[in-house]
């Protein structure tokens, strides 16, 4: 049963994916529309592969004793951070959306080196397969950090195949930073002023300075792992000598920054969202924009809240300390613009926005226990206890992944040409808002109470709490398993998409036909007015479905 | 780049003059100056690093953009070391000097 | 409006579809090219790092070390790698002359100096392995009050001189590709950008040279 809609064509006209079949048209593009899609099914691919490891996980928490051995249980969690981490979060809305969006975001053709876009998903694609290769031939149990000397020296598990799998992976981020970089500053059309660039842009901007900067590092720190993991040297090894501590700051100068790459995309997606369902310009245009690039610098100088209690000087931790609250400082601004945004606007609750109603509330929840985590009398407690899981969980799962959400269902019919359903969506979003919280909220308890991270076995009195957990992450995986079939379905059945269903203002949905022809715009578009020109007056068009 | 060719001479001044200071840098290093050998050194090398940077990378001529990046990746690695080394020079520090 | 209609700006032969003229093209290829040597300080800034830590943990091991680089070698490897990179601004400043016969000798002379480099490189490397300094199960220090700790600033030495190495190698890779693009005349006055670009990989492997020659080879002899 097809829906037609008075404003819709039934035929569609020659678009990017029309535009040639075949695996050879899809393998070797160069069309950065068709480079975004690869990645987003290898990016799904490997989010339901970390997704499965914690499955086992939360299985193994059930009981006190556990499912597993200790080791398996090692396994399990090293897998899925690595995996998530790796292979899904920094990857996934820069690689995606950002690939597909900020070219026509910014009114260009493609991006500025079409053919390294090409190749970051290559490089992906291998750096993925020598990671799943570590998996398949037993697993890798140091936990996703790699603290030496255990990684370095005393595990026997595929250290050196794992450690492989990030670094390459990492130049596939670094490529796809270059390539934003140099694209945001060279190929926007004419009128399109850095002032009038849409905060999903600004965002991915910072996004890239940190991919390029910060990954070098860890590539480095990886080598320098597998040449001692060969060699034996001692450079981490403290009983010759080596120092375990410089490991860990090599290893956070790149990850702590990695995190603000994980988030500041989503935080792009969620000023795209609450413009447009608000019908009013984003509140404070400068600081939210100003705010990512504060986010990008600051989240360098934080990286030693991670080694408080490893032996840090006193001076560096406090220094540290301090830097982290500061960075604290950005991330709120938005919070309280998107907020202020919404203020007198004309909100309405389509699934986008409800996505960006839930990443406000958790990214806030995520955000404040980070603070606390920052504050050192309160770390030295709660450091690797549930507590920093719950936090950077929130912040992930319930920021960044709803994000994503939010904006896969926000540019679907730019990027496919038809509607998912919307009853569907709305359904799957509170399943996923239900699932997450229950989850992990009774994750902060546990870690306040004092539950270890990374053990496989705990004391009975924290059944209670981690069955509750397990019992949420059941319905999380449900909530995340309805949006892969109705968009699947959607795709190929789909009632077909006017060309700007939400009414959003944008080069991307104003001057681009939906889905966009290969070089994105019929007639080079020239900018003349702001971002976000909400009159506040139009309605969206309704397209209940 | 597509501005003025840059004579001759002037790349071959840039390249006697490295050759000098690479020199200066090697006697100097013979001599007994302590810590300041390490300053020497390293002062030597920032020059040699400028000069290839400036002349020979042409930034001298490039666009506030070009300089803007340069600067900052320079930056970026003195926050890595910078911060880095905070840690281990003052784990030594005295626990009375509170005022810090 | 199909696909093929769509207006692109027509093109001489070596703009790309998705700019809009030369300019840009050549701005976007150098900002690219920047910001992935950027991308390298930071590559390097980590083993910098990790060896500033180091030394300055292990200050007499490091001085008793200090005394096995082969000042001599580095100074001269030095001395060409400066040359090279005299070169290369020669051959980029032959390319915008167009003058194809002195782009292919300078490339050529960059080419051999870099592998002079790479000779002398290795008569090091195996001076090392004869002396049982190479990390690892052969490792054999004279010294045992600092065997552990030479180990590890060894291994930083060879960890440092063979990332620097490799990109040596994968210039000279480079290099040998421009030479023949120049031979096939791939190259104008108006179109020369992989030169330049490569001129300015070629000088940043350089700088990293001038940076670890004093670091490794110069300071610590007279503790």
């Amino acid at each position: 049963m097809s829906t037609t809609l008075p404003f819709a064509s039934t035929e569609t006209h020659p678009n990017y994916l029309n535009v040639d079949y075949g695996w050879r048209s899809w393998l070797f593009t160069t069309d950065h529309k068709r480079i975004a899609l690869l990645y987003l099914f290898s990016i799904t691919a490997f989010f339901f592969v970390g997704g499965g490891f914690a499955v086992g996980m939360r299985l193994n928490l059930l009981t006190p004793e556990g499912l597993f051995s200790h080791d398996t249980y090692n396994k399990l969690f090293t897998m899925h951070g690595i995996i998530m981490v790796f292979f899904f979060l920094v990857p996934s809305i820069p690689a995606t959306l950002g690939n597909f969006l900020v070219p026509l975001m910014i009114g260009a053709r493609d991006l500025a080196f079409p053919r390294i876009n090409l190749l970051s998903w290559y490089i992906y694609i291998v750096g993925g397969i020598i990671a799943l290769t570590a998996v398949v031939e037993g697993g890798v149990d140091t936990g996703w950090t790699f603290y030496a000397p255990f990684s370095s020296t005393y595990s026997n598990t595929h250290v050196i195949l794992a450690a492989l799998g990030v670094f390459v992976s990492g130049f596939s981020s670094i490529l796809t930073g270059l390539n934003f970089i140099v694209t945001i500053h060279k190929m926007r059309a004419p009128g399109m002023t850095w002032g009038r660039l849409p905060l999903f842009t600004w965002g991915h901007y910072a996004t890239s300075l940190i991919q390029v900067l910060g990954t070098p590092v860890i590539a480095i720190t990886m080598v320098l792992l597998l040449l001692e993991r060969v060699l034996h040297a001692g450079l981490f090894d403290p009983t010759v000598g080596g120092d375990p501590v410089l490991f860990q700051h090599l290893f956070w100068f790149y990850s702590h920054p990695a995190v603000y790459i994980m988030i500041l995309p989503g935080m792009a997606v969620i000023s795209e969202i609450v413009t447009c369902f608000s019908r009013k310009a984003i509140f404070g245009y400068t600081f939210v924009a100003i705010s990512s690039i504060a986010i990008a610098v600051l989240g360098f100088m934080v990286w030693g809240h991670h080694l408080f209690v490893a032996g840090q000087s006193m001076y560096a931790s406090m220094a540290f300390s301090f830097l982290s609250f500061l960075v604290a400082v950005p991330s709120a601004i938005k919070v309280f613009n998107w907020t202020a945004t919404m203020y007198k606007g004309s909100v309405s609750y389509e699934t986008p926005m409800l996505y960006a109603f839930g990443f406000i509330g958790l990214f806030t929840i995520g955000g404040l226990t980070g603070l606390f985590l920052a504050t050192m009398a309160i770390d030295v407690h709660v450091t690797d206890t549930y507590f920093v899981i719950a936090h950077f969980h929130y912040v992930m799962v319930g920021g960044m992944v709803m994000a994503y959400l939010g904006g896969i269902h926000f540019w679907f019919p730019k990027i496919t040409g038809r509607l998912y359903p919307e009853g569907w969506a709305k359904f799957a979003a509170l399943v996923v808002f239900v699932g997450f919280n229950l989850t992990f909220f009774p994750q902060f308890v546990l870690g306040y109470q004092g539950m270890p991270r990374r053990y496989a076995h705990y004391p009975p009195e924290f059944q209670a709490l981690n069955v509750m957990s397990t019992a949420g992450a059941s319905i999380l995986a449900v909530g995340y398993l309805i949006p892969m079939i109705y968009l699947t379905w959607a795709w190929r059945h789909g009632p077909r998409s006017p060309q700007n269903p939400w009414n959003a203002k944008g080069l991307e949905w104003e001057q681009s036909p939906t889905p966009p022809p290969t070089y994105n715009f019929e007639h080079p578009p020239v900018v003349t007015e702001p971002a976000y020109n909400y009159s506040g007056h139009e309605k969206e068009v309704d397209i209940a479905g | 780049m597509n501005h003025q060719v840059v004579s001759v001479r002037v790349y071959a001044a840039v390249f006697c003059a490295l050759l000098a200071l690479t020199i200066t840098t090697v006697v100097v290093s013979k001599l007994e100056l302590g810590e300041f050998n390490f300053i020497a050194a390293m002062t030597i090398a920032v020059i040699k690093g400028t000069l290839v940077v400036m002349f020979f990378m042409d930034v001298r001529r490039a666009t506030s953009m070009t300089k803007l990046f340069v600067g900052a990746g320079l930056f970026w690695l003195a926050i890595l070391l910078v911060f880095l080394l905070s840690d281990y020079l003052s784990r030594g520090w005295h626990p009375s000097l509170r005022w810090l | 409006m199909p696909d093929s209609e769509i207006m692109l700006p027509s093109h001489e032969p070596e703009l790309q579809h998705h700019f809009d003229d030369s300019a840009q093209q050549l701005e976007s290829s150098t900002l690219g090219m920047w910001v992935f040597l950027v991308t390298e300080i930071m590559f390097f800034g980590g083993m910098f790092g990790g060896y500033s830590v180091y030394r300055n943990m292990y200050p007499e091991a490091f001085a008793s070390t200090s005394h096995f680089m082969n000042v001599t070698i580095g100074a001269i490897n030095t001395g060409v790698l400066i040359f090279s990179s005299f070169t290369m601004v020669l051959a980029v400043r032959s390319a915008q002359l167009g003058q194809k016969k002195a782009l292919i000798a300078f490339l050529v002379l960059t080419l051999i100096l870099g592998c002079v480099f790479l000779g002398l490189k290795y008569v090091e490397y195996h001076e090392k392995w004869v002396d049982h300094h190479i990390p690892g199960p052969g490792f054999h220090y004279a010294d045992p009050r600092y065997f552990h700790q030479a180990q590890i600033l060894f291994f930083l030495y060879f960890a440092m001189t063979g990332m620097h190495a490799i990109h040596m190698i994968v210039g000279a890779g480079l290099l040998t590709t421009l030479i023949v693009m120049a031979a096939r005349n791939r190259f104008t006055a108006t179109w020369y950008t992989p030169v330049e670009m490569i001129g300015l990989y070629w000088h940043f492997v350089d700088i990293v040279w001038i940076f670890l020659f004093p670091l490794l080879y110069l300071i610590g002899h007279t503790r």
